[in-house]
């Protein structure tokens, strides 16, 4: 028998990507929604998924989320103590305590991801709770801390999202996800339905948390200018597949693709 | 042992159910005594009495009653309400065991709503009368996904519940089947008892079975099984406390019941049970 050496527990490593999508394919039927995706993200990234309607950016995040079983491909993520999974082999337990710990899900709609008949505390507490959090005073010290960090006033805290603006419960959307300090955040159109007003203000929040907390993110638009301000690094999709990828900056300032070009084209100046 | 029921139960199995039906509900019983706190699915059947009466209980108290056994059934920790006198005839006539109002007596002790306030002993059953055994059920309407709940220990929904009452009303206020943790593993809804009883599930020594025939579950609770109300370190589980002691035997640690005796605000605070509050009467009136 040999022993454990530090190498068999390897340490997080900041050198290899947090997660790495290989061959990815999803068909719903006859219709193939994403065919043969890879991409790699890497810790403390944001990648922006941009395409139009239809071009298989949801399916691709569900996937990739663990919330739709893909046809075929390889999923690898690596967890916090730097060992790499498949996430599809990963055991139900093992991927909800993922789900809830290192991942977070920010839905276009707020309504999908807050409890609407529960308090914003309860909101921003669920995930503490579900994690083995006991101690009401700390989880009710969490739910303020975080009520400011989005901006919301924090006597709002024992009122329900019903009683929100559209806006803010994107906001407590955001702190209810981020509460457990996720290290991967999926974002689906996290700027659509709102005005451009709060969409600045939200888009300008989401970029000094992604920057504070090193969040690695996964942003799914169809807004350019979103992408733009937000994403590091493109993939650009259409009919499933991807077209072009690159920096954000090279890719729509010189748009190689005809498609790309198209988009970047259509864009409002 | 036919030959012990009346003449108008003759051609009723002994206990009322065939022995095929027991058998089938003993094997639910054993699997959920292994397993404390986990809810066996079992084949429930119809009952000449309705559905939230105590169908389940009945059924469990059916399978396991001998002919040397004694039973008690209480309702709301009565033995002369109505429930109580109909299941307990009900046994009295289709099995033909003695029957008592003393918890020291019983055997077996079919309840509804209560736990006695005189100690279990290890040769004692307790039957619990169950309407609604999934504790996840008001949070989580579909089956398939509180199975689930269960199966990976996901309790963090039931906190969520706890933390939005003690936000809103500065303590949690459910007082009647208050959700208990089995044996550190199963969430269990300990049937509507107050949860003043809550803590004399903790380590019993007898044996408690809970039935819920509408539902068709059997669970179970095995002597010596830690149960444990959920609460917050900060925040812990606490019981009911009155100002009152019982109008008639003076007792202070009861669970008491207000009865309203006139129309014009007059009222008084008694045992909820009946046999305890009798019995300490009867050691009153022997000073």
């Amino acid at each position: 028998m040999t022993a454990l050496t530090l190498a068999d527990i390897a340490p997080f490593d900041d050198e290899a990507p947090l997660l790495a999508v290989a061959g990815l394919v999803k068909r719903f039927g006859d219709r193939v929604a994403c065919r043969d995706v890879s991409f790699e993200l890497w810790p403390g990234e944001v990648l922006g998924v941009v395409g139009e309607s239809g071009s298989g950016k949801t399916t691709l995040l569900n996937c990739v989320s663990a919330q739709l079983q893909p046809d075929d491909g390889r999923i690898a993520y690596q967890q916090r103590d730097g060992r790499v999974a498949d996430l599809f082999d990963l055991s139900e337990p093992a991927r909800r305590l993922l789900m809830r710990t290192d991942w977070g899900f920010v839905h276009q709609n707020p309504r999908d991801g807050l409890r609407l008949g529960l308090s914003a505390g309860a909101n921003i507490g669920e995930r503490l709770m579900a994690v083995g959090e006991r101690h009401y005073g700390d989880i009710r010290d969490a739910a303020l801390d975080w009520l400011q960090k989005v901006e919301i006033e924090i006597e709002r805290i024992d009122d329900t999202p019903l009683t929100f603006s559209g806006g803010m419960q994107q906001r407590l959307q955001i702190a209810r996800t981020l509460v457990s300090r996720p290290r991967l955040v999926f974002m689906d159109e996290p700027t659509g339905g709102l005005d451009v007003s709060v969409q600045a203000r939200l888009l300008d929040l989401l970029r000094g948390l992604c920057d504070e907390l090193g969040l690695a993110a996964i942003v799914v638009t169809h807004d350019l200018g979103v992408a733009r301000l937000l994403a590091h690094r493109l993939i650009v999709m259409r009919g499933g597949a991807i077209v072009e990828t690159g920096l954000t900056d090279q890719v729509l300032d010189d748009p190689q693709h005809p498609y790309t070009q198209l988009l970047v084209s259509s864009m409002l100046q | 042992m036919s030959e012990t029921a009346a003449p108008e139960t003759a051609g009723y199995n002994f206990a009322y159910l065939d022995e095929q039906t027991k058998r089938m509900i003993r094997r639910a019983i054993l699997k959920a005594v292994a397993i404390p706190g986990y809810q066996v699915p079992f084949a429930s059947r119809e009952m000449p009495l309705p559905y939230g009466w105590g169908t389940g209980g009945i059924q469990v108290t059916a399978s396991i009653i001998g002919p040397d056994d004694t039973l008690k059934v209480i309702d709301q920790g009565a033995d002369d309400t109505t429930n109580a006198v109909s299941i307990r005839r009900f046994f009295a006539r289709t099995a033909g065991v003695a029957t008592t109002e003393e918890t020291t007596e019983a055997s077996i002790i079919q309840t509804r709503h209560r736990i006695p306030e005189t100690p279990l002993r290890e040769d004692q059953i307790i039957v619990y009368q169950v309407p609604i055994p999934e504790p996840l059920r008001w949070l989580e309407p579909r089956e398939a996904e509180t199975r689930k709940m269960h199966a990976l220990a996901d309790y963090g929904p039931m906190y969520v519940r706890l933390y939005e009452d003690i936000a809103q009303y500065g303590r949690v206020t459910t007082a009647y089947d208050y959700p208990v943790l089995v044996n550190g593993r199963y969430l269990m809804k300990p049937s509507p008892i107050p949860k003043f009883d809550n803590p004399k599930m903790d380590m019993n020594p007898a044996l408690q079975l809970f039935g819920a025939g509408r539902e068709k579950r059997i669970y179970a609770v095995p002597p010596h099984t830690p149960v444990k109300s959920l609460d917050f370190a900060d925040h812990p589980f606490t019981v009911e406390q009155w100002d009152e002691c019982c109008a008639i035997c003076g007792a202070d640690g009861s669970f008491l019941d207000e009865v309203i005796t006139d129309d014009r605000g007059g009222r008084m605070f008694v045992c909820s049970d009946t046999d305890y509050c009798r019995g300490r009467q009867i050691a009153k009136a022997a000073e």
